[in-house]
Order: C-alpha cells, then sequence, then structure tokens
C-alpha cells in the first residue's frame, strides 16, 4: 500500500449512523450514511436494539454505495477500519463483526479506531492544514466531550465530559417537555427562533466556583433539565401560558453559554489558540454563532467541519486509520472487540 | 468451498469442500464474546483449509446461521457472514440455525470439540424437536420431521414458555425436558447451504430469526419534578 495514501473504508456503528466511508489519505472519496433515526423518533430516544437491528440491515447496501460512489473496487483497499467504541454495545458489534470478516475476506490489514478521536480526524477531511495543539468539543446526542489534542494519532487528553445526559440527549428531553418532537435539536431551535434567550436565567451546570475545583471541564445537564421542567409546572399550575419560544430560547443558551465557556477557558489555560467544533449538535446555529462570536473575542480561531463530517459518519474513522498508517501505526490484532467505554487515550485498538 | 458461519449460541466456524467434506471447523463455545472471537475462527478455518489443501481457500459461497439466538450475539455472525460475502463477491445463504441443528441430530454429525450430539436417535416418520434457550424463561423450539434420513421443518421456530406443556401431545414430554441443544454445527449449515445452491432454490431473505420485537421501554409522559 502506499503508506502516504492509503485507501481505506471505514465503518462507523456507534450508535444510529451506519457510516460507511472511504478516504485516499487525506481525500475524501464517499461518505455514505444510512440513519435508523426515523426509526427511534416514536421513542423520543435512540433504542440500541431497534439501532442494532437497523445496522445490520443497512450495512451491506452502505458499503455498496460508497464503493460505487468512490468508483473503487473492494479489492482496491489498502485497509479497513472500525470503530471500536466508545458507543452502545451492541450497535458497535454489528460493525466489528463485519469489518473483521470484510478484512479476512479481502486479506487486508484491519485498524480498530476511537470513535471520539474520529471526529477529531474528520477535520482533516475538509482539505485545509490542521493544526496541533487544538481543543475539541464534540457535542451529540451520544457525548459531550472536551479534549486537548497535542498529535492525533499519538496523543489525545480528556479534559472532561458530561456526567449525565449529553448535550444532544439534553435537547429531546427538553423537546419532548416542550411537545416538540424527535430529534430535538431542530426543534427546539425553530422554536427559539423567535423567543428571548435572556428572558429566563436558567442554571449553568458544573459552573459555579464550588463545582470547578473537581470538575471546570465537565458537564452536567440534568440540573438543567430539571429547571426548565419546574418553571413549566410552576407556569402551568398559575394557570399561565408557557411561552414556548422564550424557554426554548433560555435552555439553549444555557446550554451554549456554558459548552463555550469550559471550552475557551480550556483553550486559555492550556494556551491552545484552537478550537475545534465535533458532533452532530454542532448543527445548532446558536451554537456556531456564539463559539465564532466569543472565541474571537478570545483570539481562538474555531474550525468547524461541514456538517456531514461532524455527525456519526465512517469517513471519519477511514480518516484517523488513513493518519494511523501513515505515522506507520501496525494494524490492529484480530482480537479486540466492541468497548463501550473506550477511553480517548485510546486512539488505536491494538 | 462453502464457509459457515454461526454465533446463534456460541460462535461456530467451518469450510466444507464441494462434496460436503469437512475442510476445517473452528469453534469457541462461549456464549459471549462473538465479536472477540470471530475474526480468528475464520482466519483459522482459512489456514486449516491451506494446511490441509496447500492452496488458499476458494470460498465460492458463505452459510449465515440466522437465528434463534440471544440477538447481540446472533448478529455478529450475521454481519460477518454478510461482509465476507461481499468481499469475495459470492452469494451469501442464510440458514436457520435450528435446520442446522436438525441436520446434525439426525445424521449424526459429530459436534465439534466432542460435545455430544443431543438426544436419541432420530426415526423415519418420527417428530425431532430442536430447543434452544430463548432467556425470560422462555425456548426456543422447532420441530422436524425425519424423511427420506433428512429433517424437514413443520414447524417454528418459535417462543414456548419453560413451564408450557404444548408439546407434550407430540413429544410425550413438556417443552422443558426436551433436550436442549448448545451448540450449533457450522458443517451442518454448510451443507444445508450447499443442497439449496445445488437446488437452485432461492436464497431469502437475511432476516434474522429474533422471534421478539426490539425490547424498547417507551419514555413516559414527562414526570412532574416539581414540589
Ligand atoms: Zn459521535
Amino acid at each position: 500500500m502506499t503508506a502516504a495514501e492509503p485507501l481505506v473504508l471505514g465503518i462507523e456503528t456507534s450508535c444510529d449512523e451506519t457510516g460507511i466511508g472511504i478516504v485516499r489519505g487525506r481525500r475524501l472519496l464517499s461518505n455514505t450514511i444510512a440513519s435508523s433515526m426515523a426509526e427511534h423518533a416514536r421513542y423520543g430516544g435512540v433504542v440500541p436494539e431497534v439501532a442494532a437491528r437497523a445496522h445490520l440491515e443497512a450495512l451491506q447496501p452502505a458499503i455498496e454505495a460508497a464503493v460505487a460512489e468512490a468508483g473503487i473496487a473492494l479489492g482496491d483497499l489498502d485497509a479497513v477500519a472500525v470503530t471500536s467504541g466508545p458507543g452502545l454495545a451492541g450497535a458497535l458489534m454489528v460493525g466489528v463483526g463485519a469489518a473483521k470478516a470484510l478484512a479476512v475476506s479481502l486479506d487486508k490489514p484491519l485498524y480498530a479506531v476511537n470513535h471520539l478521536v474520529g471526529h477529531i480526524a474528520a477535520d482533516i477531511l475538509t482539505g485545509d492544514d490542521v493544526e496541533y495543539p487544538t481543543v475539541a468539543l464534540l457535542v451529540s446526542g451520544g457525548h459531550t466531550s472536551l479534549l486537548l489534542v497535542r498529535d492525533l494519532v499519538s496523543d489525545v487528553e480528556m479534559l472532561g465530559e458530561t456526567m449525565d445526559d449529553a448535550a444532544g440527549e439534553a435537547f429531546d428531553k427538553i423537546a419532548r417537555i416542550l411537545g416538540l418532537p424527535y430529534p430535538g435539536g431542530p426543534e427546539i431551535d425553530r422554536a427559539a427562533a423567535t423567543g428571548d434567550p435572556q428572558a429566563i436565567r436558567f442554571p449553568r451546570g458544573l459552573s459555579r466556583a464550588s463545582d470547578l475545583a473537581a470538575h471546570r471541564y465537565d458537564f452536567s445537564f440534568s440540573g438543567l433539565k430539571t429547571a426548565v421542567a419546574r418553571w413549566i409546572e410552576q407556569r402551568e399550575a398559575a394557570g399561565e401560558p408557557v411561552p414556548v419560544a422564550d424557554v426554548a430560547a433560555s435552555f439553549r443558551e444555557a446550554v451554549v453559554d456554558v459548552l463555550v465557556t469550559k471550552a475557551l477557558d480550556a483553550c486559555a489555560q492550556h494556551g491552545v489558540p484552537r478550537l475545534l467544533l465535533g458532533g452532530g449538535v454542532i448543527a445548532n446555529r446558536r451554537l456556531r454563532e456564539v463559539a465564532l462570536e466569543r472565541a474571537a473575542a478570545a483570539g481562538v480561531a474555531v474550525r468547524i467541519p461541514p456538517l456531514s463530517l461532524c455527525t456519526d459518519n465512517g469517513a471519519m474513522i477511514a480518516a484517523l486509520a488513513a493518519e494511523l498508517i501513515a505515522s506507520g501505526a501496525a494494524p490492529s490484532r484480530l482480537a479486540f472487540g466492541a468497548d463501550s467505554t473506550l477511553p480517548v487515550t485510546e486512539i488505536q485498538v491494538r | 468451498m462453502i464457509l459457515g458461519i454461526d454465533t446463534s449460541i456460541g460462535t461456530a466456524v467451518a469450510i466444507i469442500a464441494d462434496d460436503g467434506a469437512v475442510l476445517a471447523e473452528i469453534v469457541s463455545a462461549d456464549a459471549r464474546g462473538h465479536a472477540e472471537v470471530i475474526g480468528d475462527l475464520i482466519v483459522g478455518a482459512l489456514v486449516e483449509v491451506r494446511r490441509r489443501t496447500g492452496a488458499g481457500a476458494r470460498i465460492t459461497a458463505v452459510a449465515a446461521g440466522m437465528g434463534p439466538g440471544p440477538f447481540t450475539g446472533l448478529r455478529v455472525g450475521i454481519a460477518a457472514a454478510n461482509a465476507f460475502a461481499l468481499g469475495r463477491g459470492v452469494p451469501l445463504v442464510p440458514v436457520a440455525s435450528h435446520d442446522a441443528a436438525a441436520l446434525a441430530r439426525v445424521t449424526r454429525l459429530a459436534a465439534p470439540s466432542g460435545a455430544a450430539s443431543v438426544g436419541a436417535a432420530p426415526v423415519e416418520g418420527e417428530p425431532v424437536a430442536i430447543v434452544t434457550d430463548a432467556r425470560r424463561r422462555e425456548l426456543a423450539v422447532s420441530v422436524y420431521r425425519v424423511e427420506g434420513g433428512l429433517p424437514v421443518r413443520i414447524e417454528g421456530p418459535r417462543l414456548v414458555e419453560r413451564a408450557s406443556t404444548e408439546l407434550l401431545d407430540l413429544f410425550g414430554e413438556p417443552a422443558s425436558a426436551l433436550p436442549e441443544t448448545t451448540a450449533i454445527s457450522a458443517v451442518a449449515l454448510a451443507r444445508i447451504a450447499l443442497a439449496r445452491l445445488r437446488a437452485g432454490e432461492p436464497l431469502g431473505e437475511l432476516e434474522p430469526l429474533y422471534l421478539r420485537a426490539p425490547d424498547v421501554t417507551l419514555p413516559a409522559t414527562p414526570k412532574k419534578v416539581g414540589s
């Protein structure tokens, strides 16, 4: 294989998107995604068994579509890559089983990689030169993590993560309380458009001085959720109408404020003038707006890959493996499993 | 050559020749860890074929055990079989795992790694039950009749409560007293695929035999949290 520009197929099944990506080095050839989101809508959240069933159904068509789009044959591949974790165990296992058999079938090396680091690797595919170190804020329905990336393939540190709900989950839950459909992110955004973000002062989780000592970069959204629910209940009990737009805007502001504040605090403390955003919640317009505005004021450069590379996808997994290969990393041994709590320091499962 | 993969109980991998002869058979009885072992087991089977024949395995079809079995493990084998077939550009043949167990039983196929085949020698025309654990105090049951020395499925697979007496008429015993199959033969699985390919039968849908709807707890209407 061409170590500098390996042709890699990446398989991602950690949550509800079946992602198949194909890259040649840092060039994106295909980013095929089959989502089971619609199937989860009536449950108001991702149901692991529904997601796992959907992955099994979606894998072959997604691989075929990706290969066709990339204009390659499976036999041309230099390597196969797969998400080993973190994520939903049953969902991950579908991808791991498929990736192992595909690699063995093609007699190609297999790279088992970390999903969170994959989100960071997605930025490479934008074609710009990526500079490290960078702070990375990854926000989705499955995770809310603040990372310090000194080197993509060898040095990623978890600065903090959510202690309870992921930010995306918080959006889903508040949407439900407000009677809005799933997924909550875009719905809250829509409802908030005409609302006043300063109308209600909802709590910022883990932001008090007493919290910062132990949880400077950690997040918590369950208190916020409770506060919003209580505020609505009190309104209803008093027989007053619930100002949905104001509640949505104020809730969103609380989430965005704490995310951006902590991310920029990490940049300042570590002397890193770069912030990378990733994860599906980056689709939230207000989050991007506030991040860009406040980062500019703080002299921090913000990178936001296109949304198709921010949400869970296989291209980022392929991209990370391609970087590992270029750095001379040996393939993973075939005995690895799905690790739902894989630590971010384990960039590749050997 | 046909590669058979089943993860409905443990993990079973086998490769048979075009005349049905066993070229390689490797199993892991572990009822967990399917995702961990699947790759090495397939490699092991391919290596064994090379050792025995002096050449790389020319797999012409892959047989996938479709269950029933615990969902998470079951999917690993189906995903692997599917991906292997895709990689080699060969057909994938879905086979009910119980069918393989029935064939192994009726043809007295030696079970791998010394595990005794289950139950009395089947008699022509008599019913045979394949019973596997389905968790939640239930069993997955398929009923076969032996015709011309081969099992023909006449019922199932379906779920039966362990305490149920509904199989009493047919077998003189309640479901819970019937011998439980504890390993699936990937050799039998591959032989069924071989026969189906030979007969030119349609290969069927790649639909796992879950027998149960996904386990979902619908979120309750938002609970009151206030005072
Ligand atoms: Zn993700």
